[in-house]
C-alpha cells in the first residue's frame, strides 16, 4: 500500500531506473489526460444509475418474496443465481453477443415489429447502459441482505399502524422504509465501493479496449491500461490513489448524511 | 414495481397463510419474471447446441437441430484441450481455499484470543484494508512478484491466500470466534493444550459455519476473478477458464459463438454446483455479512 503510494510519486515502468517525479503524475492525470476525465465520467454514471437501480429493484423483489409466500428459498435462490454469475467472463461475453445487432434483444424487439434496432453494445449512446443494465441484474446479494432485514422488522408495528388506519403505503414510508434504513444504508456503501472497482464487465464487454469511443472506459480499465499496456506503472499508482480518495469521499459523504435518514432502533 | 411492492408490503413476514388471489398474482409475477431474467442463461445453454449459423435466425430456445459439434470445437479452440484450463482454474480456485481457510482462521483466531503487541494496531490496519480496493496494491504487487519471478505461475494468485490477506474473512471469522464461549478455551488450557492445541482442538472445529461460508465464498471468487490471472498469466497453457474463454473470443473472432457458448456453458458448471450444495450457507453468508 505504502508501496503504491510511494510509486505513484515516480515515473516507473518496470525496466529503466526509478525516478522521483513528485507530484507530476498527478499533475498530468488532472490537467492533461482528457481519458482520465472519460473514464471517471464513464464509472461515476456507472455507480450513480447502476447503484440505486440496483437497490430498488432489489427491495422490490425482496418485499414481493416477503409476504408469506410458499416457495420462498426457491424463489430466492432462484434470484440469486444472475449475482453469482454475473461477475463471470461467461455472462460477460453472452452480454457481448444479446445485445449485438443480431442479438437475442433485438431479434425479440423485432418480434413485436421493431426494426432498425441499433446493436446497443457497438453504438456509444448506449453501450454502458447495457453495463449498467448487466450490473441491475446481479441484484441478488442485495436483495438476500433486504430480506433479512425486512425480517427484522416487528410485526406489531403494522398492526398497530392498521388499527390507526394507516393504509399500506402509509406503512411502507412509516415502518418499513425507516426500519429498513440502516440495512439501505449498509447495501448503499457495499455496493458504491464494489462498482467503483468493476472491470470484467467492460473489459469483456468492449473486447478490453473501453470503445466505442471511450464509452465503457472504466475507471479501473483505463488504469489497467496505463499500467500492463503502457507500462506506466508510477502513473497507473497515483490513478490507484485518486480512485481510493473518491471512494473514500463519498462513503465518508454517505456516512455523513446517513444520520439524517437513517434510523437505529434504539435512537429516538 | 414500487408502487405493487407497498400494495405486497403489508403480509411481511407472515408465516404462510391461506392461498389467495393475490398470492397466486404474487407467485405468477415471480416466476414471470424470474423467467425474463434467467432466459438469456438457458437461451446460452439451447444455443450451445445449435448449429452456430442458426444461433442468430432462430430466437426461440429450443433447438431445431441439436449439434455436439460446439463443444468439440470449443474443446480445443486454443490449440490446447480446455481441460487444461479447468485444472488450472481447479488448482488455484481448489489451493486458494485452502489457503485461505488455513490463514484466515489463524489470524482470526489471534485477533480474537491472544494478547500480543501492537494488537489494537493490527487489527484496525486489518479493517482498514477491507475497504482497500485491490487496484491500488495491484501495481506494487506485481513489481513484487515480478522480481520474484512469479509471473505466469499461478504462485501470485494463490500465495497470498496462505498469507491471510483477505482481510474480509479474517474480520467474519474474528466475529464469529468472539461469540465462542471462552469457557471452553480456559477448559483446555487447564487440561494442558497450548494456544495451538486450543486452535487445533477447540476453535477450529466450532468454527465450522464460518469457515464453511468462507471455503463457499473464497472458491466463487478465485473462480469468476479475471483481473489477476490477466495480470500474472501470459502462457496459454497457464490460462484460467476465464482468461481462456476471453482469449478464445479473441482469437475466433465472433463467428463461432456456439463454441464459445458451450466452453461458457462449461465453465459455469462449477459455479453450479457450488450454488447447488451450498446454498445454505451462500445465503447465510451473505445475510449476516453482505458478502457479495
Amino acid at each position: 500500500m505504502l508501496a503504491s503510494l510511494y510509486l505513484s510519486f515516480t515515473n516507473y515502468n518496470l525496466l529503466g531506473q526509478t525516478r522521483w517525479v513528485g507530484l507530476s503524475n498527478y499533475a498530468q492525470i488532472l490537467t492533461d489526460d482528457p481519458r482520465f476525465y472519460a473514464a471517471a465520467g464513464v464509472t461515476l454514471k456507472y455507480v450513480m444509475a447502476g447503484v440505486p437501480l440496483q437497490l430498488i429493484f432489489a427491495l422490490s423483489i425482496a418485499l414481493i418474496l416477503n409476504q408469506g409466500l410458499t416457495g420462498l428459498t426457491f424463489y430466492r435462490s432462484l434470484y440469486y443465481l444472475p449475482s453469482l454469475l454475473g461477475s463471470s467472463v461467461a455472462i460477460a461475453l453472452l452480454w457481448r453477443q444479446i445485445f449485438g445487432s443480431t442479438g437475442l434483444v433485438n431479434q425479440v424487439l423485432g418480434l413485436f415489429g421493431f426494426t432498425n434496432l441499433p446493436a446497443w453494445i457497438a453504438t456509444p449512446e448506449y453501450a454502458l447502459d447495457t453495463i449498467i443494465l448487466l450490473h441491475v441484474w446481479t441484484f441478488g446479494s442485495p436483495m438476500i441482505i433486504f430480506l433479512a432485514g425486512l425480517r427484522q422488522i416487528p410485526r406489531d408495528l403494522y398492526e398497530a399502524a392498521s388499527v390507526d388506519g394507516a393504509g399500506r403505503w402509509t406503512q411502507f414510508w412509516q415502518i418499513t422504509l425507516p426500519m429498513l434504513s440502516p440495512v439501505i444504508f449498509f447495501n448503499l456503501v457495499l455496493q458504491m465501493i464494489h462498482s467503483f472497482q468493476s472491470f470484467t464487465q467492460s473489459f469483456v464487454v468492449s473486447g478490453g479496449t473501453g470503445g466505442p469511443v471511450d464509452s465503457t472506459l472504466m475507471y479501473t480499465l483505463y488504469m489497467y491500461h496505463q499500467a500492463f499496456t503502457n507500462f506506466r506503472m508510477g502513473y497507473a499508482s497515483a490513478m490507484a490513489w485518486i480512485l481510493m480518495l473518491a471512494i473514500g469521499v463519498l462513503t465518508a459523504i454517505a456516512f455523513g448524511t446517513s444520520k439524517y435518514w437513517v434510523h437505529y432502533a434504539g435512537d429516538k | 414495481m414500487s408502487a405493487a411492492s407497498a400494495q405486497l408490503d403489508d403480509d411481511a413476514g407472515h408465516p404462510s397463510k391461506p392461498l389467495t388471489v393475490k398470492h397466486v398474482l404474487a407467485h405468477i409475477a415471480i416466476i414471470a419474471l424470474g423467467l425474463v431474467m434467467l432466459y438469456p442463461v438457458l437461451w446460452m445453454v439451447t444455443s450451445a447446441f445449435k448449429p452456430s449459423q442458426l444461433i442468430f435466425s432462430e430466437p426461440g430456445l429450443w433447438p431445431r437441430q441439436i449439434t455436439l459439434e460446439n463443444w468439440a470445437q470449443g474443446w480445443m479452440a486454443l490449440g490446447i484441450p480446455f481441460s487444461q484450463f479447468f485444472l488450472n482454474s481447479t488448482l488455484i480456485a481448489g489451493l486458494s481455499v485452502i489457503g485461505n481457510l488455513c490463514s484466515c482462521s489463524i489470524a482470526a483466531y489471534a485477533f480474537a484470543r491472544l494478547e500480543f503487541h501492537l494488537k489494537p494496531l493490527l487489527f484496525a490496519l486489518m479493517l482498514g484494508t477491507i475497504m482497500l480496493p485491490f487496484q491500488v496494491i495491484m501495481v506494487p504487487q506485481y513489481i513484487l512478484f515480478q522480481g520474484l519471478g512469479w509471473t505466469n505461475t499461478p504462485l501470485p494468485l494463490v500465495v497470498p491466500k496462505f498469507l491471510a490477506v483477505d482481510s474480509f474473512f479474517v474480520f467474519l471469522l474474528v466475529q464469529f470466534i468472539r461469540g465462542l464461549p471462552r469457557e471452553l478455551d480456559d477448559a483446555a488450557t487447564v487440561d494442558g493444550c497450548g494456544p495451538l492445541g486450543v486452535f487445533w482442538r477447540i476453535i477450529f472445529p466450532l468454527l465450522r459455519p464460518a469457515l464453511a461460508v468462507t471455503a463457499v465464498f473464497t472458491f466463487i471468487w478465485t473462480w469468476n476473478d479475471f483481473l489477476g490471472p490477466l495480470i500474472y498469466l501470459t502462457a496459454t497453457e497457464n490460462y484460467t477458464v476465464s482468461i481462456a474463454l476471453n482469449a478464445f473470443l479473441d482469437s475466433t473472432g465472433t463467428s463461432n459463438w456456439g463454441a464459445m457458448f458451450a466452453m461458457s456453458v462449461l465453465s459455469l458448471v462449477p459455479l453450479f454446483l457450488v450454488f447447488l450444495f451450498a446454498q445454505k450457507q451462500l445465503v447465510q453468508g451473505i445475510s449476516t455479512t453482505g458478502l457479495k
